[in-house]
This record gives structure tokens, C-alpha cells and sequence, in this order.
């Protein structure tokens, strides 16, 4: 049981009872922080080519990002960091009156972090593990996604989600899919014709690639081998290692800081990890109150 | 408590989403709760001789998983598809696992109430009705246990810090919680010749409770913080306080009539408040980034 609910899968279609000849090789993402120009054209093409329903129109005060994060109505987010770069600038402090360089004085180098954040369609999904309806299913492209026809809106999913995507859509019946899960599909209906999804389509910097899951994470390390090499040491993958808390992601990133930074949980383990422990000690504690209300019935009769 | 720590946060926005349930989930926690442990009550009291201890406690089962599952049923999106929940068995979801067991114990429990009233059957029926009522109450007592304890693991399979993070105590608190609130129920309605058993879960079930609670503050490290602030904190408080009370009221004048009727009310309340506490505590480490970042990173820096 340990090995189906944590650690390394290769094989998570085939895992999920897709036959040899069903199933597909597993298709994922790899967003390339490091050239996202902060456009959005994802968030809007997902919008567009989902029919995903408005989910208010706020100003948030958080840079450029008045979306906020991933939820019911937001299968893609593009999160805003303003910070200051990291290491010592060799940008020299300009005097503007003369133009000419201020003696001793580095200026301090203001930076942009822009990242485009989605499903991460893990190997281990918490959510279509606990999904008491078998409505989010595994589908034979590996990627996690949830039968709109079948989800009774237990909302279980919700507080599984080690990335706090997923979410119960709210807005009334007049919404479309109101009360149930919702989340990002991996465009399934465009990946069942051989096509991209509409966020990876539209991206314009292939910030967000799309294709192959071996070939992505081999194109995953080839870009952080070319960035250390260029100096940008501070560059990381996340969610490229199967030996990772959720068996590595569908969706993987290369982040040019910590995750926290960007809204992401540094070591995100999936919950099922330890379902096996949570049943033991769920028989002991019952073990306990059938002993005790027995012990409660015993001896002299007052 | 732990000192401020220094994290990093986008924003200070939250990274894991609370759980859309409302006050439904924790309701039918302790309702759930009351019914294993009335089912016990109940099966242990037919085969004690114990009128109407028997008859109240499993009438008691009854409302009480009545209640638990109008609670379960209005809290979804889409109440209609309830019975989607049917649809498969599934070991890897504590929500499917319970939905089964429910299934399982709530017609047993509806008949060993029934077999109290055969006269509401018709005529042909009613000595069947009768002697059906010894076995489905001892059937729905072999479930019971399992109806008492896997509500825990329904809230600690999730990446809420923590419900997550106390998974070793929670069903320990939870069974205690079931058992106290059981055994105060059946001081309150049954006679103190018939209510020994009842004092006896009551005692036993709020001592489980007051230690595995104990235990759980403080080995959920720094998510058991939220179980000591805001609304959380002062229910736990509260339940504590009114736990405590009951306690020592069931000791030493649980034979008293109005001191056992006072004790059971105080350990029901003491149950409820407990159940409505460890939700709002998980509510609030899902909310707050802090108990999402700091221990992920104090794990990342063990392994290096």
C-alpha cells in the first residue's frame, strides 16, 4: 500500500488501471519562470477556452496581480514579486544633474518575479485519493481531472490539496458547475484531439511548455545547467524530483526563488502518505471504546 | 507557546485552501459521536436488563445519526447527488469509508429503535419487529466503534497542519469525546439505578478525552498553536472547563438525580465544544501561511 500512496510511480496511468494499449505517455508542464513577462495571456486563454466563469474583479494592492490565487474560477495565476535582486549589482548609482557615475555608491538592483502557477496534477493526488465519489479520476495522459457530472460537492478535496488549488465553485445556480470542485483539466478535451492547452498555446515566451513529461524534465534540467552557468545561481526546479512529497509534479517550475516566495509550500507532502498510520490508530482508539463501553457494563451491578 | 518566527509568504496570502465545510462538519462530529456511543449504551443495556436505559439510548442513536446525516447531506454543493457517494468503495477515502460505514450502522440503528414501538408495525409483524431488536442493536454496537473513531481520520487526511499533524491522538480524543457525550446523555435520561454503565463511559470517555487532548497540544508542534487562539482556543477552553465539571460531577454525585442530569449536560457541552474547536483550529492553520511554511522548512533543513 506504502508504494501506491507515496514515492516514485513512473508508470501513474498504468497504476490507475489504464490499459497497456489505452493509455498515453504522461503530458505535463514546465513553466519557465525565469522568461514569464507577466502578460496573463494565460490566465485569459484558460478563462476563454474553458468557459471558466468570472470570480470578481478586485484590486488587490499585490503588484500586478489582482487575481490572487488558483481557486474554483482560476486554473491559472500569474503571482507578481517585487524585491530586490539578489547579489551585489554591478549597476553603478548615476548622478542625474552631471550623468556621470556616483563614486563607491552600487545602486541597489529592483527585480520582477513573475510566475505563471497551475494544478500541479501530482503524481500522488491527494485530492482524487479522498474523493469519496470517484469523480476526479486519473486519466490515461496521467493528469488528475474532476467529472463535473459526478461531483456531489463534498468539498473533501479542498483541504487535501497540498497547493490549495482545487476549490468548491460558489456564485449561485446561475454559475455554471456552481457547488462543485473545480480546477485546472490540462485542457483533457484539447489533449484528446493532439492538441496544447490554451495556456500554453497563447504563453508568448514559452514561459509555459507543454508535452512529454521525461522530455520536459530533461529540458527542465538542461535550462537550470544554462542558467547556473550563466551566473543566475538562485535558480531552482520545483517539483522535479519523483523522490519528492507527492512523487514529483505533472507540472513542474523553475522558480529564481524559494517557494514560499511565490505562494508555494516549500516540502508539500501528500496527505495519504500517512493514511495507513491514520487507520492504525483509528482501530486502536475504537478497539478502545468497544473495550471500554464492555468494562462500562461489567462488574457489580449500582 | 512557540516565539514569532520569521517566513516568507506571497503576500501573506494563504497557501493551502480551509475547507469549504460550514458548522455542519463539526455538528455532525459530535452528533455522530453520540450516536456509536449510544449504539454501545443502548446494546449493553439490552443485555444488562436495562429498560430504559436501552429504549433511550437507542432512541438517542437514532436522532443523533438522524441529525448527522441531514448535517452531512445539507453540507454538500450538490446535496441532489448524495448518493453519488455510493458509487464506490473507496480504502484511500476516509469520506467513502465513511459513508459505508453509516450506511451500514444507521438501518440497524433505525431498527433496534423501532423494535422499541411494535406496535407501530402492522399486526403481523410486530413479534418479528420485537425480537429484531436484540440483534440489530448488537450489530449496530460492532459498528459503532468504527462510527466513533474514523470522523478523525475523515480530518487528519488532509494538508490542513493541524488536523494533519495530531492524526496519533485525534481518534483517542474523538472515541473520548463520543463516550463522554453518550454516557452523559444517558445520565441525563435514564434513572440513577439503570445509569451506571452510562456514568462509566461518561468518566472513562472524558478522562481519554482530557489526556489524548493533553497529548495532542503538544506533540502537533507548532500547529497546535491554533487550538489555543481566537474562537478555537476559547472552545477548547470551554470544553475543557465544562469536561472537567462533568467529570467531577458524574464521581461524586453522578446518583444524585439533578447532579447526574447537571454532569451529563456539562459533558455534552464539553463534547460539542471540543469537536467545534479542533475544526476552527484546522480552519485557522489552513488560513494562515505560517503553519504552512515554517514546519516545511524546518523539515527541509533536518535533511540537509
Amino acid at each position: 500500500m506504502a508504494h501506491e500512496l507515496y514515492g516514485p510511480q513512473p508508470d501513474v496511468a498504468g497504476a490507475s488501471g489504464w490499459s497497456a494499449e489505452d493509455k498515453k505517455p504522461r503530458m505535463g508542464f514546465f513553466t519557465d519562470t525565469s522568461v514569464c513577462i507577466g502578460c496573463k495571456a494565460c490566465e485569459v486563454a484558460c478563462k476563454e477556452w474553458n468557459g471558466v466563469p468570472d470570480d470578481g474583479f478586485n484590486l488587490l494592492g499585490t503588484s500586478y496581480d489582482n487575481t490572487g490565487s488558483l481557486g474554483a474560477s482560476t486554473w491559472r495565476h500569474v503571482a507578481f514579486i517585487e524585491q530586490r535582486a539578489p547579489g551585489p549589482s554591478d549597476v553603478e548609482a548615476v548622478d542625474e544633474a552631471t550623468g556621470s557615475a556616483v563614486q563607491g555608491e552600487a545602486r541597489t538592483d529592483f527585480r520582477w518575479l513573475m510566475s505563471s502557477d497551475v494544478c500541479k496534477h501530482c503524481t500522488h493526488a491527494a485530492c482524487l485519493d479522498v474523493c469519496p465519489t470517484g469523480s476526479l479520476f486519473r486519466t490515461e495522459f496521467g493528469t488528475v481531472v474532476v467529472q463535473d457530472d459526478i461531483c456531489n460537492g463534498c468539498g473533501y478535496c479542498v483541504p487535501a490539496c497540498p497547493f490549495g488549488v482545487i476549490d468548491r465553485r460558489t456564485g449561485g445556480k446561475a454559475v455554471k458547475n456552481n457547488g462543485i470542485a473545480q480546477k485546472c483539466t490540462l485542457c483533457y478535451d484539447r489533449l484528446g484531439v493532439g492538441m496544447t492547452p490554451a495556456c500554453a498555446q497563447t504563453c508568448p515566451t514559452e514561459s509555459i511548455q507543454f508535452g512529454d513529461l521525461d522530455e520536459l524534465r530533461e529540458r527542465a534540467d538542461a535550462r537550470l545547467r544554462e542558467l547556473h552557468g550563466t551566473g543566475v545561481n538562485e535558480a531552482q526546479l520545483y517539483l522535479h524530483d519523483p523522490e519528492d512529497g507527492i512523487g514529483g509534479g505533472g507540472a513542474m517550475f523553475l522558480l529564481l526563488d524559494e517557494p514560499e516566495t511565490y505562494g508555494l509550500p516549500p516540502d508539500p507532502v501528500v496527505t495519504t502518505r500517512d493514511l495507513p498510520d491514520m487507520w492504525k490508530q483509528a482501530a486502536l482508539a475504537a478497539a478502545g471504546l468497544a473495550l471500554g463501553a464492555i468494562a462500562s457494563f461489567l462488574g457489580r451491578r449500582r | 507557546m512557540v516565539p514569532d518566527v520569521e517566513f516568507t509568504s506571497y503576500y501573506g496570502r494563504p497557501i493551502l485552501k480551509p475547507s469549504p465545510w460550514a458548522e455542519d462538519i463539526p455538528a455532525y462530529l459530535f452528533f455522530g459521536g453520540l450516536a456509536g456511543g449510544s449504539a454501545l449504551l443502548g446494546a449493553g443495556a439490552d443485555l444488562t436488563d436495562r429498560p430504559v436505559l436501552r429504549r433511550r439510548a437507542r432512541l438517542t442513536a437514532l436522532g443523533a445519526i438522524g441529525v448527522s446525516l441531514v448535517a452531512l447531506v445539507h453540507d454538500l454543493g450538490r446535496p441532489a447527488r448524495f448518493l453519488n457517494m455510493l458509487r464506490v468503495a473507496k480504502p484511500t477515502s476516509p469520506m467513502s469509508i465513511g459513508t459505508w460505514i453509516l450506511s451500514a450502522f444507521g438501518p440497524f440503528v433505525g431498527l433496534a429503535a423501532a423494535a422499541e414501538f411494535p406496535r407501530l408495525a402492522p399486526r403481523p409483524l410486530r413479534g418479528l419487529l420485537r425480537r429484531a431488536g436484540r440483534p440489530a442493536g448488537l450489530t449496530a454496537a460492532v459498528i459503532a466503534p468504527a462510527v466513533a473513531s474514523y470522523t478523525a481520520v475523515l480530518l487528519s487526511d488532509t494538508a490542513t497542519p493541524t488536523w494533519h499533524e495530531s492524526y496519533r491522538e485525534l481518534p483517542f480524543v474523538f472515541v473520548g469525546s463520543a463516550s463522554m457525550a453518550s454516557g452523559g446523555m444517558g445520565m441525563l435520561v435514564a434513572p440513577v439505578d439503570e445509569a451506571g454503565p452510562a456514568r462509566r463511559m461518561a468518566v472513562g470517555g472524558a478522562l481519554l478525552d482530557l489526556a489524548a487532548i493533553q497529548k495532542m497540544e503538544s506533540s502537533a508542534g507548532i500547529a497546535a498553536e491554533t487550538l489555543h487562539k481566537g474562537r478555537a482556543g476559547v472552545l477548547m477552553r470551554l470544553g475543557k472547563s465544562l469536561t472537567a465539571a462533568g467529570l467531577l460531577g458524574t464521581a461524586l454525585g453522578g446518583r444524585d438525580r439533578r447532579v447526574a442530569a447537571a454532569a451529563g449536560l456539562a459533558l455534552l457541552g464539553g463534547s460539542a465544544c471540543g469537536r467545534f474547536g479542533v475544526f476552527y483550529a484546522g480552519q485557522e492553520s489552513a488560513a494562515d501561511p505560517k503553519y504552512t511554511v515554517v514546519p516545511q522548512r524546518e523539515r527541509v533543513a533536518g535533511r540537509s
